[in-house]
């Protein structure tokens, strides 16, 4: 089976700091593939290289067997590869339907020809809404959301253009631990309806329930990766988390 | 519902066809037209300060180039009938998006307080243009469009209607981009731009778009404008006035909202021309007038339409609340589509 994701030595440097140094990794399809290391290891910004927010220095993205190196975000969105961010990010003003209806990744035509929120587009948000129990609060504004239905909104809003491939950047950072066994739940469903996923998370009994395989990250580079069980023994891995 | 939304629009705009056929005075008319002048190009400023959230201040740069795109053909042109300047309003506004497009395109990659300045740089541009290119432009001493055959008794008229034409235009247009997925795009890339882009928004069309349709509406309303007035000067017709008046129009009356541009340029237009007249010739009338636009801006900083939208949002709320009943959200959702929200 070919990779999902192919990852081929991503190098990007930011003044004097390699952020990340060379790094090669695959994502298999129908994985829920961790991406885990310390604070600094460069996970978010190999996020933000793979989602076309930035431009590597050196290195190339393949997606779904396609070449998507320089790739713009909004085209890799609507073919399919969509990520959320580590703080949450939903358009604030916008009502929690209309924050759905706005990720459908539409064509110009769709975008000159078709209804802000259109029936159809009702139908489909209110689907993804009653699935993340958002129900009751589709007409509030976004911002007046807790923190943790942000969350919610956020990953069900990149479900709207039926993405292959969700990157998903800390979805547990910050929310309370009934918040937390949702987020793993929705991920388990979507996962089981044919979305792969590549997370990167701190949480580490997160990871080891959810995720496998794992890749770790350290300085940049890649220094290992394989099942779950044996990433705590790996003496590498420690020596990165806790200093030789 | 439908109807009752529908009512407004054609009201307003019967009451604005019919108005010269009370005889009104003539400085009345006058007042008119400029007050709809400044209502058009503050709802085309609306589109990518208010919609895209991209406060420009160059948009005068464009009602400058209407202007000498309109004098510039008329002066190897002759005007038989009239009514052939307004013939040419089309042409300009695409003229004014052909440049628009790539100026927009530079200037977009910056946002808020840079692309401010970006644009107003721009003004100055184009301002510095009219005044130093003496071959075209005339240099200081200006341009002149022949005056047009109108009877006297009814000369402002033509005028007017052709403005009253672009102010529905605008308004049609604005309409169309809030009720399309065009507004919804253009509301998120306000939000925040970054992640509307990560959602597969096509922020960088949709800003164009709306930054090449804002100014084509600018550019006609300054050819109207050199017609009108008969002369044109670098200063006026490349003026940063103008672009501070369609901001604080727009900013009075409601960003984001459809009503709110041309609701800002009747007080606003209105209140200096009233202000001008009472407290005569000295400058005494600007702090009269500045001092009823901070009044304004205390007690409704987001504008008009969006605090009172919000307060009628607030109170249904309460309502909903004290009666229990299960349309506690309604309210917003209204509010979110017919405001686009609020920044």
């Amino acid at each position: 089976m070919t990779a999902l994701l192919e990852v081929t030595d991503m190098t990007k440097v930011f003044g004097g700091v390699r952020a990340v140094d060379g790094c090669s990794f695959t994502v298999e399809p129908h994985t829920v593939t961790a991406l885990i290391g310390p604070n600094g290891s460069g996970k978010t910004t190999l996020f933000n290289m793979v989602t076309g927010y930035l431009g590597p220095d050196s290195g190339r993205v393949r997606f779904a067997g396609q070449d998507v190196t320089g790739v713009d975000a909004g085209t890799l969105y609507r073919r399919g590869l969509s990520r959320t961010f580590q703080q949450a990010r939903v358009i604030p003003q916008l009502s929690v339907l209309e924050n759905l209806v706005a990720a459908g990744g539409y064509s110009w035509r769709q975008l000159l020809t078709t209804r802000r929120v259109g029936r159809a587009d009702r139908d489909r948000a209110g689907q993804l809404l009653e699935e993340f129990r958002l129900s009751h609060v589709a007409d509030l504004l976004a911002s007046e959301l807790s923190y943790g239905q942000r969350k919610l909104l956020e990953f069900a809003a990149v479900l709207m253009s039926d993405p292959t491939l969700v990157l998903l950047d800390e979805p547990t950072a910050g929310v309370n631990p009934v918040m937390i066994d949702t987020m793993e739940r929705h991920i388990r469903e979507r996962h089981e309806a044919g979305i792969t996923f590549l997370i990167v998370e701190h949480d580490m009994s997160f990871v080891m329930r959810l995720c496998d395989p794992v890749i770790v990250l350290d300085q940049g580079k890649r220094i290992f990766s394989g099942v779950p069980s044996e990433v705590q023994a790996n003496a590498l891995v420690l020596d990165a988390y806790l200093g030789s | 519902m439908t109807r009752l939304r529908g009512a407004g629009p054609i009201a307003f705009f019967a009451v604005l066809a019919s108005l010269p056929s009370f005889n009104l005075a003539h400085w009345t008319i006058n007042l008119l037209i400029f007050t709809l002048m400044f209502a058009v190009m503050s709802s085309a400023w609306n589109l990518v300060g208010g919609f895209a959230g991209y406060p420009s201040l160059g948009h005068a740069a464009f009602f400058g180039i209407g202007a000498y795109a309109e004098a510039l053909w008329f002066s190897h042109h002759p005007v038989s009938s009239g009514y052939e300047p307004f013939l040419l309003l089309p042409a300009i506004g695409l003229l004014a998006v052909v440049i628009g497009l790539p100026v927009g395109a530079v200037a977009m990659r910056t946002r808020t307080d840079v692309f401010a300045i970006v644009t107003i740089t721009l003004l100055f541009v184009v301002q510095g243009l009219a005044f130093n290119l003496h071959g075209i432009t005339g240099g200081s001493q200006g341009l002149a469009i022949p005056p047009a055959p109108f009877p006297a008794a009814t000369y402002d008229r033509p005028f007017y209607y052709v403005l009253v034409g672009l102010l529905a235009l605008a308004m049609a247009v604005t309409f169309a981009a809030m009720r399309s997925k065009v507004g919804l795009s253009l509301a998120a890339l306000r939000g925040d731009e970054d992640k509307a882009r990560g959602i597969g928004i096509r922020v960088t069309g949709v800003k164009l778009l709306a930054f090449a349709v804002s100014v084509g509406l600018t550019a006609m309303v300054g050819a109207v404008w050199a017609y009108y007035e008969g002369f044109i000067y670098p200063q006026f017709a490349v003026d940063p006035l103008i672009t501070i008046a369609m901001v604080l129009m727009t900013f009075l009356g409601g960003r984001a909202t459809l009503w709110g541009p041309v609701l800002g340029a009747f007080i606003l237009e209105s209140a200096q021309q009233y202000l001008a007249y009472q407290l005569g010739g000295s400058q005494v009338y600007l702090i009269a007038y500045a001092l009823v636009f901070l009044l304004i801006m205390l007690l409704l900083p987001r504008g008009i339409l969006p605090t009172v939208q919000d307060q009628i949002r607030r109170r249904r709320r309460r309502q909903a609340l004290d009666s229990g009943s299960p349309t506690l959200t309604q309210p917003a959702n209204a509010a979110a589509t017919a405001g686009g929200g609020q920044a």
